[in-house]
């Protein structure tokens, strides 16, 4: 394969590009934050984070990090002006009840209906753990998952069916790799965007369920918003 | 006369039965009541039942009580927070038992406990495991889960300011569970920063009104 792979940053560049202004945004844990970074300063985006914030900002400086003020991932994060606080219950009505406009979550699969897995492996040596994720992909207007198109020895990430446990069924509206882009669609995933230089079978080959492209398929560009 | 405020955090702890189930407030380390938490390993109580958000973030919150062996069960959302450790190896060796509740159900079934609701219906995990044998019911063409009450016996909740009432104020995002764990328990115990007057706190910024609270300790944090 000559293609290459986007680098996290780049993919988080593309979700980016789709977050219209305006919106109520929540990123998950690990690489979707890396959105929040990235995201166009000409647009006014919300963010919320589960704990309780909306109108989180950015890491503060070193020496001024607040104990109190952390994120979804327990790092020191900010507040903007015109950010409020309050408590679990009524974060988690903003969350269950849709009015988050758009989720970026990671994920461990995906299927081509929109099945979610993204909480648990197989991995029977370490304690289950959820968190937040479930309410978030039933709950969120628009659940956009970024991740690698394969795991890390090669096998499909997008598949016919997970094999991992669910998240939710039937909640994911867009993938975005680190080779493509691809809708969920009624009829399964039609792809959207594909990085430059890969051929159409090859990415099929490291999809785990049909694809069809859409007309106007464009290069997956790494340029920012 | 009403004063809720006690001298100590032992007197706040006091009475607090081997078998509880107690309502811990915090999310990561924010909010953790770790003063009142402390007093509970000096009281003794033992056979707990602990309801919190993570298993543990550090050495001297709920992990001390996990590594004491005074914690029978643990009902949380996330276990696996960094400082866990003492939880991870109680669930390994078959120790501790987890009953695993995604974040914002954990919420809300303390809500319906306080609210006096015998539970809700919620799509959140309608269709994952943690669905187990519960009731599922299709409401607007969608896969809802029952989901019942969670009452505490105690709540051990961390707040800014109280006044001698037990009105309270938090400070940013250490406000988390407490406003939902205050209305949940039998008796909810708070510690807060400082103790104000009555009538020094702006009613329109109340966020927890005195009637949820039993007992206010000052710990200076």
């Amino acid at each position: 394969m000559t293609a290459a792979r986007l680098s996290p940053v780049e993919v988080a560049n593309r979700v980016a590009r789709d977050i219209p202004d305006g919106s109520y945004v929540n990123l998950g844990i690990g690489l979707p934050t890396l959105v929040g970074d990235v995201v166009s300063a000409e647009k006014e985006i919300v963010f919320h984070s589960e704990n309780g914030i909306l109108g989180m900002g950015p890491a503060p400086a070193p020496g001024l990090e607040d104990p109190e003020l952390i994120n979804a991932g327990k790092q020191p994060v900010t507040l903007v002006p015109g950010g409020a606080f309050f408590h679990h219950t009524d974060s988690f009505t903003i969350m269950r009840g849709g009015h988050i406009d758009v989720t970026v979550l990671g994920a461990f699969q995906v299927s081509e209906d929109g099945d979610l897995a993204n909480w648990a492996t197989d991995d029977a040596r370490m304690p289950p753990a959820v968190g937040g994720a479930m309410d978030l992909a039933v709950g969120a207007k628009r659940v956009l998952v970024l991740m690698t198109h394969t795991t890390v020895d090669g096998r499909p990430k997008i598949l016919r069916r997970c094999t991992y446990p669910l998240t939710a069924a039937r909640v994911v509206h867009r993938v975005y790799t680190d080779l493509a882009v691809l809708d969920v669609g009624p009829s399964g995933l039609v792809v959207r965007d594909v990085v430059a230089g890969l051929p159409r079978a090859e990415l099929q080959r490291l999809t785990g369920a049909p694809l069809t492209f859409a007309d106007d398929v464009a290069t997956l560009s790494p340029a920012g918003p | 006369m009403i004063d809720k405020r006690v001298a100590s955090t032992a007197a706040a702890v006091a009475g607090l039965a081997d078998g509880s189930t107690v309502l811990v407030g915090g999310f990561g380390a924010a909010g953790v009541p770790v003063e009142l938490v402390h007093a509970v390993l000096e009281q003794g109580a033992r056979d707990l039942t602990i309801v919190t958000n993570n298993a543990g973030s550090g050495e001297g919150d709920v992990a001390a009580l996990i590594r004491e062996r005074r914690v029978r069960k643990i009902i949380c959302s996330y276990p696996r927070s960094a400082g866990s450790v003492w939880f991870e190896q109680f669930w390994a060796a078959g120790e501790i038992e987890l009953e695993l509740v995604p974040q914002g159900t954990l919420s809300e079934r303390m809500r319906a406990a306080g609210a006096g609701l015998g539970g809700f219906f919620t799509p959140t995990g309608a269709d994952s495991l943690l669905a187990g044998d519960k009731e599922v019911r299709v409401i607007g063409g969608r896969r809802h889960v029952f989901e019942q009450p969670l009452p505490g016996d105690v709540a051990l909740v961390k707040a800014f300011r109280a006044d001698r009432w037990g009105n309270l104020v938090y400070r940013a995002a250490a406000r988390n569970f407490g406003p939902t764990m205050a209305t949940a328990a039998a008796l909810t115990v708070v510690q807060v920063r400082e103790f104000v007057e009555l009538g020094a706190l702006d009613p329109e910024c109340v966020v927890t009104p005195g009637v949820f609270v039993d007992r206010v300790v000052e710990v200076g944090v």
